[in-house]
């Protein structure tokens, strides 16, 4: 894979548990050493001068990784002592993550007691107490609630918006959604890559029907048995229709499934969602490889 | 590198102090140890329960009887007839051992005609078999030249002793050969080493379980740091818990401290930073605590006990085995205890024991760094 990520951009990975996300962080991240290949993370090279590297990255994965026994405070502070912060940058820095994760007055709780959000919050915190340019999360929403996340996804993007580089991993497709740019891994490679918008080009000439019915099973082989239609796949309770050309008329569709006995409550073409864009390139490249192509 | 220490130390520190519980083990239950180990290992033989068979029925018999219940060492079981009440205390165990004295016994004595008393002794520990016949020589012996001494020769000067050569045995540093004094050494050893390999190497195993390890490696602190700052704290306190065993042991078990206090207080710290290093080096190899604790306990209680002089000398084993025990730091540690408390000597004597336990911590020290600093490229 290869790809280059501007300063103050929100690169996100997205794959399948075991696609190679974690482990492409690792290797930026100076934790892995690459078998082949070379990565400049902001300007050093990771293979050669992982020291280098690490001072100017922050990072958290996905496993909490503060020290549950001790307080907030302690917690603070031992990442600024080890990241070697003192006095009033030391005393700023505390401030600024206190505000950031909305712990100020629970300095003295041991984050053991914190919930998953505060926790998650302080984990971000303390990767960037020492102010690094680039940040790296590894799954870092794993087991928080829908709202915990949202806010910190807020998070990322006032980050983002001070000119902090943020590379994360994910496999919430929602979650992707706020990414300015998105490399899908699939089986250790980037399949593709590019803003949502870019992605979600791939259906401009291939609409996509959503079918709401009560038999979506049944509707999804009658679908795939139409000249018109691509591939089908369950959405929810609808079913995704691809179509082969922009031409096909929705009410046609709905008249061939109906023929077939089929009740269907609704037809439309709707906006292809990163779900769509994920699965498709995933199949496309499953096919390539049964087909004998390289991907 | 030293502020990442500092703040690897402090964190340690921390991290303790919340854990009350397993401070509080860290620190008293080596002493507690100390006491079932200090009561229940004693080689020490006393009143010993004596049958006695008297064919004789003299003065001079019953005078030996006497003698060998007051030596201390035995106490009086019972007067048995013939060799099958004899059998059943012996078999009972109500007497380990039994003085047989023949007829004719002060008779014979009288005419200075050599007798023979018969002693039996019950022989299923050997080691306490052969403390027993050593008393009871001895005192058979020591009552033999009284006699002599006492009674006039047939037609010789009265009272001119026979025995010429007297056996007058001088024990140093340890004169009643009190086993205490000569296990208690090997036991401060012995407990201080199991609880700070142990200790030391669950640490490090825990931050791999918990996952912050890995925020550490990803953070500017060299694998040298880490290892300063997790000996630092765990050696303070195996430090303190190692001092409280040796006052423990003055208070209990008659402890003397005959040497210098600064040498024997630089003797725990050597050693103890070596055992730090021990433990360091196994979290390194072992990826959870159970395994930790296993290899810990297997790599610092067997060789410290069956090794390091504590219970069997070093100079009766094969030279094989004595080969391997050159790298059990607790045989250097042992032997310069037993030194500067019992004999009271100082560097002069003991300066090569600390020198080797300099060179076992630094070696395991420098292999824990080296071991961590692979593992996290």
């Amino acid at each position: 894979m290869s790809f280059q990520v501007k300063k103050g951009e929100v690169f996100g990975f997205l794959g399948a548990n075991g696609a190679g996300k974690s482990t492409t962080i690792r290797m930026l991240c100076g934790l892995l050493s690459p078998t082949s290949g070379t990565a400049l993370v902001g300007g050093a090279d990771v293979g050669r001068d992982p020291e280098r590297v690490k001072r100017v990255i922050g990072y958290m994965s996905q496993k909490f990784s503060l020290y549950e026994a001790l307080t907030v405070d302690q917690n603070i502070t031992f990442f600024g002592g080890v990241y070697g912060l003192s006095g009033e940058r030391f005393a700023a820095r505390r401030a600024f993550v206190l505000d950031m994760a909305g712990l100020r007055g629970r300095e003295d709780t041991v984050t053991k007691a914190l919930s998953g959000g505060w926790r998650q919050r302080l984990a971000l915190g303390c990767a960037v107490l020492h102010e690094p340019p680039i940040v790296f999360l590894d799954e870092p929403t794993g087991g928080v609630d829908p709202v915990s996340r949202r806010q910190f996804w807020d998070l990322i993007g006032s980050l983002a918006a001070s000119g902090i580089t943020v590379l994360v991993t994910t496999h919430y497709l929602d979650e992707a959604e706020h990414c300015h740019r998105i490399a899908i891994i699939h089986r250790g490679r980037m399949v593709a890559l590019g803003s949502t918008g870019a992605l979600k080009q791939t259906f401009a000439e291939r609409p996509i029907l959503e079918v709401q019915t009560t038999r979506p099973v049944d509707a999804m082989s009658a679908l795939d048995a139409l000249p018109d239609v691509e591939k089908t796949s369950i959405f929810g309770t609808t079913v995704h229709a691809v179509l082969r050309s922009a031409g096909v008329e929705a009410s046609r569709i709905q008249a061939a499934l109906e023929a077939q006995g089929l009740v269907v409550q609704r037809v439309s073409v709707v906006k292809p969602s990163l779900e769509d864009v994920f699965l498709d390139v995933v199949e496309r490249v499953e096919a390539g490889a049964t087909g004998g192509q390289a991907a | 590198m030293i502020v990442a220490a500092r703040a690897m130390v402090r964190k340690e520190l921390h991290q303790i102090s919340r854990d009350r519980r397993t401070l509080l083990i860290l620190v008293f239950v080596p002493a507690l140890f100390l006491l079932l180990y200090g009561y229940a290992l004693n080689f020490d033989i006393k009143n010993i329960d004596l049958a006695v068979e008297d064919q004789d029925g003299s003065t001079a018999s019953r005078e030996l009887i006497a003698a060998f219940t007051n030596s201390g060492y035995f106490t009086y079981a019972g007067g048995v007839h013939g060799q099958r009440e004899l059998d059943w205390l012996i078999d009972t165990n109500a007497a380990r051992a039994a003085l047989v004295i023949p007829a004719g016994y002060g008779r014979d004595l009288a005419r200075r005609i050599p007798v023979r008393v018969q002693v039996v002794v019950n022989g299923d520990n050997a080691n306490t078999a052969s403390a027993v016949v050593g008393y009871a020589g001895a005192i058979v012996a020591e009552a033999g030249a009284e006699l002599l001494a006492a009674t006039p020769g047939p037609g010789g000067t009265p009272g001119a002793p026979r025995a010429l050569v007297g056996f007058e045995p001088r024990v140093w540093y340890n004169p009643q050969l009190r086993s205490a004094l000569f296990l208690v050494p090997g036991l401060i050893a012995y407990i201080t080493m199991i609880t700070a390999v142990i200790s030391t190497s669950l640490a490090v195993v825990r931050e791999k379980e918990r996952g912050t390890m890995e925020q550490i490696r990803m953070a500017p602190v060299s694998p040298v740091a880490f290892v300063i700052g997790k000996t630092i704290p765990y050696s303070a306190i195996a430090f303190v818990s190692a001092v409280l065993i040796v006052l423990v042991s003055m208070a209990l078990f008659g402890l003397p401290q005959r040497g210098p206090w600064w040498l024997l207080l630089v003797l725990i710290g050597l050693f103890l930073v070596g055992a730090q290093g021990q433990g360091l080096l196994i979290s390194t190899v072992a990826q959870n605590q159970q395994v930790a604790f296993q290899l810990a306990l297997l790599s610092s209680f067997l060789p410290t006990f069956i090794l390091s002089g504590f219970i069997f000398p070093i100079t009766s084993m094969p030279a094989a085995v004595q080969a391997i025990t050159h790298v059990v730091p607790a045989r250097y540690f042992v032997a310069a205890l037993r030194a500067v408390v019992l004999k009271g000597t100082g560097v002069d004597v003991v300066w090569p024991q600390m020198a080797a336990l300099v060179a076992f911590a630094a070696v395991m020290l420098g292999l824990a760094s080296l071991r961590l600093g692979r593992e996290w490229r």
